[in-house]
Parts: C-alpha cells; structure tokens; sequence
C-alpha cells in the first residue's frame, strides 16, 4: 500500500485529491470487470512501477485521432502515463527527436527491448503494390510491422484502423490496407473505435500490469471487459426502445425528451462497446447522450457495413 | 448550401463554440507539445537551472497561478528521476545540447513546466468539445442542418462549458502569450527566416447568417506580401495540379471538376523531374498560397480588424521587431499564439448569446430539409491549421463528385507544371544550418507550419547542402 499513498501524495501535490484519485481507480476496475478487492491493487499499479514498461507505438495509415484520445486521459493523467507509469520509446507525434534520429530511436529499442516491449499500432498497413501505398521514410509500412511487431511481447492495435483497417480498407480500398492482424497474419489485441475510450487502453494496460497476461478477448480479439456487451443492452434509452418512443427528426420534442434514436439510423443494436457506461472525456458525455446515433464506429469495417449513417438499420 | 438549408442561430452559435474551443485546444498542444522542444532545451532544464531564479524569471514575464521556487524544484526533481531511470522516452536520442538552443536554463526550465501543466489543461480543454459534442476526438453532433445536441442546451452544462472556457482562456492570457513572447525574445534572427509571399484565409466564425461579411476571423487573400492589398477570396479561382503528385496526369482542375485517381503501381520518390508526393499542389489564381494562422492573422491586420491589429501591434512593440518580421517562422509561431488569443476572447459573447436565446425560450438547434435530386455547392472554412475547402455535387439524391481541399495540401503540397514550389518548400530555402546531421533548425519551420503529417524530417546526405544552401552560422 505504500507506493499507493504516495503516488495519491503526489497527485495532490499536483491538485488532485486521494479522493479522487480512488473514485478513479475504482471506476477503472469496475470497467475492467474486476471486483472491488482489486481496488487498491489498481491503485498500487498507478503508483509506478520500479521499471517502467517499454512501449512502442507504430503510426501507419491514420489520422492521429486514436493518439489524441490518449492525450486526453485524466486520472492518470497523460503526463503521468508518460514519465512514471509507462516508457514510451518511440511515439513519432510525442517524440522530441525526428528523422533519422527518430529512426535509429526506433532501432534501438527494438534492439533493446527484444521480446520485452508493448508495441502498440494506430493505423492500417497497405499490402497492394508491395504495400507501396503507404511508407515511412521509403520503407512500406508492412515491412517496418514485420520488422517490430513480431519482436513485441504483445501487440495492441489502438483503434479501428490498426484493428480492422479502417476508412483506407473502406471499398474500394486502392492501396489494399488490411488491420495489423490479418496484414502479418498474428494475433493482436484490438481496441477498436474512432478513436477508442482511453480508458479501455489504460485498462488493459493495468490488466497487463496487475496480473501479468492481457485481458479475455472476444473472437475479434476485443478485451470482453469493454466490448462484452452490445451500446444498446447497455443504452440508458433503452426504455424508449422497448416503448415505442422514437426520434424521427433531430432538435424535435421527441430529441428533446431524449426519446429512442433507432429510426435516425443508430447503430448501438449491431455494436459491442462499453461507451454507455464509460463515457467520453472523463465521463462527459458519449455520442448518444449527445442526441447522435451511434455509427458503430468499434465494428469491423463500419464505413461499408454502417453506411448509409443516418438511415434505419 | 447544397441542400440549401439555412441552420439555426443556435445552432451557429454552438458550432462557432466547438470551433473556437478546438483554436484554443490545438494552438495550445501544438506550441507546447509539437513545437516548443524545437527552441527549450530539457537537458539544460534539468542540469543547469536554478529554481529560485526561475520562479523570479516565471513572476517577472507571467501570470502563471502555479509557481514559486519549490513548484521548479519538484518538476526538476521530477525529471531528474525521470532521467536517472535511464528510460528517457519521448525524449530518447533529441537535439539537446544543440548550439542553436538560446535560452537561458531558466528560461527552459520554465517552458518545460509549463509544457508538462498544458498536457494537464488540454485534456480539460478538450471536455468543452464533449458537452455539446459527444467527445473530443471526433464530434458526434454535426448534422445537416445544424447540431443534434438539443439536450445539452441547459443551465448545468452551458455553465461547466463557461467554466471551462474561463480556465483554459486564463491559461492562454497568463501563461501561453508570456512563454511565447518570453521564447520570441531570445530567438528574434527567426523573424527573417522561414518567410513565404502568398497568403490566404477563407475566414471562420460567422456571427450571422451573412458570410463571408459576418466572419469574425474574415476572408482574404493577400498577394506578394502587400499588407495594404488584401482582397476578398473567391473559391472560383481555386485550381489543383496533380504533376508532381502520385495520380494519374491531367491538367490544374478547379475542385468541381476534380479528379483522385491513385497511380496503379509501387510510386516511385522521384523529386528531381517526376512525382513525389500524394499531396495535389492547390494553387489560387495560378500562385502558391500559405494558409494558416498567419495567413489568417495577416488578412486580418491588413483588413484593420480591430481586435487583431491591438494584439499584433502590442507583441511587435513588446518584440521591439518590424511587420515585415511577420513574413517568418517567428511570425508563423506569434501568429499561432495572437488569434487564440482574439478568437478565445470572442467566445464569451457568442456563449452570452447563447445564454440570451435559451433565456427567452429558444432552444431551436435543427432546420430540416430535403435531399434535392440535384445541386452543387461548396462550404468553406478555417480550421487550426488553415483554410478548408469542401466541394459538392450531387445527382439522383446522391453524391456525383466530391472533391476537398485542406490546409496541408496548401502548406506543403509539391511543385506545379510552371515548377513553382509550394509554401513549405519556399520557407526552407536559405534556412541556416549549423550542422546538417542534427537539421534542428529545418524542424522550427517545419513544425511551424503545424503539418498534418507525423513529421520526420530526413537530412542525412550531404548533397542536402545544395538543396537547403546551407551556410555556416
């Protein structure tokens, strides 16, 4: 318990009450799917660990969103998920260093962290034209993927692009992009979304910490603990569903009384994710709560499976 | 416009809020997270400043509610630890220690604290997106017609969003306008470097339905660096090349007329005489245009806007530095820092009005309307890092040609049929460069320009020295 009291005396040194602090942890290990005796424990995690995780995130095919989320985790705060709870080696948005001392950062962490490291991967890889469709300094984005992601102790894929190819995989897909998985034909773990919850990353991140192995996965390979349930078991409208109380126009009194969005093409029936529960921006709000339907953006090819938005499943 | 559907006042006025709330949380992420470690040094943060001296520095320059001698000491020993683990992280393998970093240690030590409490205040920020939003990254609330949040227009969250906003936009006035101007002060010889002649802003921010006339930050074009010619933009005169690009050839097309055909095979990197890049080269009348906070700050100081030409006046005479030090990176940088400064300020009254129409029972967010079986039209606006073309046409109730073209094609889009350069390009010719294997100096502008691209900059042949023209400093 010790480091736990002294991270909490550090979090309020920076303003942040041990209150707080809890609240948060027991929120993280509620979403996990833990019960509450791993509390403290989650807490002792956060609390840092003597040596600090090597993680390697890989951009490929993306548009950084799947990054910005997770500059926008509070409780650990990011700065804290930075300096003392995880070491980010390579990360080509946050970095200080560029070209090629980027590169030869890349290549010595590699190097170092040998079949240690977290390589965590935002983006699809192109596969058509010797995966020409899509480089980094002249190098395909599918040869630099072989080149780390099998030397990785566990490769998560951070968003729908990396976990199922995304927009650029969207028909008619030129460059032949593929999720990670199916590009190198491994496993991985996928955090799928545009972007995803942080706080279903920082879970399983924690996960790995507390004990060890990565969390149970779906078929898709999804972490059960966020993507278990469908958006609509879980929908706080459902009532309305079940009573025929339905929106068919935006900014009408049936939006206002926050009625059912199914008829204005909401897709939570089709979609497994925990975003009802764990809402967005430290429990702000979520896209339904917003009076948006879902665009089941966590399912596999959701720009041709989803599409037309707006329409009535 | 296209469905020609005219949105609700409130509906306006939220997106107008959303998009100046982005201003504010972007500008403040790009100066501290991707541009800032280009000019402080961490490593002479952590070895060789003085706490006390730096807390005297940080009450002399800023507002900052967080300081004091003990507050540097613990970000210091915090780093220190950091450093002594020996996992460096996103640090690993930098510049430090570079002889184009000028600040003093405690003007360092200062801008990394403050680097580490803005990664704080931006996830803050970025809950002012979640209120009437969903979430931030990627919005749940536009429709057409307006926005779909009709329940978030209550007292509760209209005040945690006021309450937002007030922190955030302290943060820009107290600490982000001092840091910048502080950094400014030690790096002036950059206000004659990294300059482009060409500028051009569709404007944002429409405070009636009367645009371009009602834009808050308003619409312009300014050529060859003419302060006292700018002109009104008009998207006719808009065309794209896509020579030097990665698609199939085809004369400068206006984005109506548009083309995206991928070339079919492995593209081949060949700067010197063939195609180089995915980026299209956008071009408007023919010539180069930068967009872009300075782009935007310079078209409105040319037209005299009131509330921008108080604050560039103000920074240049803090500078001690000319106008014409605006045509540069440091002026791209301050520009960055003036209009989330202006657009920050503004947001109050557009929240008042908000505030006013619920006040009198008017919570309209949605007009509704009917997908004609033909039509064409455009939207254009200014985003963070520039101005943003949409191009429509629609057929049989459906989507016959779009086209769109975005602030880094503007920015760093290739060489045209006549071989001008793009802005980009032009900016780094005569940058100096005190040692081409650590090309520190190419990043500033590079990153100035804050391009949507993960960035890496690759100067390791020597032939780069005839390229850049690299002189000794």
């Amino acid at each position: 318990m010790e480091p736990e009291k002294a991270f909490a005396e550090k979090l309020t040194r920076r303003g942040v009450s041990r209150r707080d602090f809890m609240k948060y942890c027991t929120a993280l290990t509620a979403t996990m799917g833990l019960s509450a005796a791993y509390v403290p424990k989650v807490a002792e995690v956060l609390a840092a660990t003597a040596q600090r995780p090597p993680v390697i995130w890989l951009h490929f095919a993306e548009c950084t969103g799947c990054s910005e989320a997770l500059l926008r985790t509070q409780y650990p705060y990011v700065d804290d998920l930075i300096l003392e709870v995880l070491s980010v080696e390579y990360h080509e948005t946050i970095m200080a260093a560029a070209g090629q001392q980027a590169e030869d950062q890349l290549h010595q962490a590699v190097k170092k962290y040998d079949g240690q490291f977290i390589c965590v991967v935002e983006g699809a890889i192109a596969t058509k034209f010797n995966g020409g469709y899509g480089k980094i300094g002249g190098r395909p984005f599918l040869q630099i993927a072989k080149d780390v992601c099998t030397k990785a102790a566990a490769v998560i894929c951070m968003g729908s692009c990396s976990a199922f190819g995304g927009v650029q995989a969207a028909a008619p897909n030129p460059g032949g992009y593929k999720g990670v998985g199916d590009a190198l034909g491994i496993k991985t773990l996928n955090i799928p979304g545009c972007p995803p919850n942080p706080v279903n990353f920082v879970g399983t991140v924690v996960n790995y910490l507390l004990l060890g192995k990565l969390p149970d996965l779906d078929d898709l390979g999804r972490p059960l603990f966020a993507y278990g349930k469908t958006i609509h078991d879980q929908c706080p409208r459902r009532s309305h569903f079940e009573n025929d109380e339905f929106v068919e126009e935006f900014g009408s009194e049936e939006a206002a009384m926050g009625y059912c969005l199914y008829k204005m093409g909401c897709r939570g029936p089709e979609t497994y994710n925990n975003c009802p529960v764990a809402k967005f921006n430290n429990g702000t709000s979520w896209p339904i709560e917003a009076g948006h339907p879902c665009i089941g953006c966590s399912q596999p090819d959701f720009w041709d499976e989803m599409t037309p938005f707006f329409e009535e499943l | 416009m296209a469905v020609g559907v005219e949105i609700p006042e409130n509906a306006r006025i939220i997106r107008n809020l959303l998009m100046g709330a982005q201003f504010q949380h972007d500008h403040i992420v790009h100066f501290y997270h991707l541009h800032a470690l280009d000019w402080v040094d961490i490593v002479s943060a952590i070895t060789k400043a003085d706490p006390a001296k730096t807390a005297a520095l940080a009450d002399n320059v800023s507002n900052a509610q967080v300081g004091g001698a003990a507050y540097y000491k613990q970000v210091q020993q915090r780093l220190k630890t950091f450093v002594d683990s020996g996992q460096l992280g996103p640090f690993s393998n930098a510049y430090w220690g570079h002889s184009a970093y000028q600040l003093p240690p405690e003007a360092n030590l200062m801008a990394t604290a403050h680097y580490l409490e803005a990664l704080k205040l931006q996830a803050r920020a970025a809950r002012m997106h979640a209120i009437f939003g969903a979430k931030n990254p990627h919005l749940q609330t536009l429709a057409i017609g307006g926005v779909t949040c009709v329940r978030d227009l209550k007292p509760d969250r209209i005040a945690e969003f006021l309450y937002l906003w007030k922190e955030t936009q302290a943060f820009i006035r107290d600490v982000y306008i001092p840091d910048l101007l502080a950094v400014a002060s030690f790096y002036k010889e950059w206000g004659s470097i990294g300059g482009t002649t060409n500028f051009m802003a569709w404007g944002e921010f429409p405070e009636s339905d009367q645009e371009p006339d009602s834009l808050f930050m308003p619409r312009g074009v300014m050529m060859k660096r003419d302060l006292a010619g700018v002109k009104m933009a008009d998207q006719e005169k808009v065309t794209e090349y896509v020579t030097r690009s990665w698609y199939e050839d085809g004369g400068a097309k206006h984005p109506y007329e548009g083309e995206t055909k991928p070339v079919q095979e492995d593209p081949k990197y060949n700067p010197d005489k063939g195609k180089y890049t995915w980026f299209k080269a956008p071009r408007y009348t023919d010539e180069p245009c930068e967009v872009g906070p300075l782009a935007r700050v310079l078209v409105a100081y040319g037209y005299g806007h009131k509330e921008v030409k108080a604050v560039v006046d103000s920074v240049l005479k803090q500078l001690g530095i000319p106008a014409a030090a605006l045509f540069s990176t440091l002026g791209r940088t301050a520009a960055r820092g003036i209009e989330t400064l202006v657009i920050g300020e503004r947001m109050e009254t557009w929240i008042n009005a908000l505030i006013a129409n619920v006040k009198k029972g008017d919570t309209a967010t949605y007009q509704a309307w009917k997908m004609p079986d033909k039509g064409m039209g455009f939207g254009l606006n200014d985003v963070p890092r520039g101005s943003l073309g949409h191009w429509i046409k629609i057929e049989g109730g459906k989507i016959k040609q779009y086209q769109y073209v975005v602030p880094s094609t503007w920015n760093l889009g290739p060489r045209d049929d006549k071989g001008k350069p793009g802005p980009l390009e032009e900016a780094l010719i005569g940058t100096p460069v005190a040692d081409p294997k650590q090309p520190l100096e190419i990043l500033r502008t590079v990153h100035s320009f804050d391009p949507c691209v993960a960035c890496g900059v690759h100067v390791i042949d020597p032939d780069s020295n005839e390229v850049y023209k690299v002189r000794a400093v």
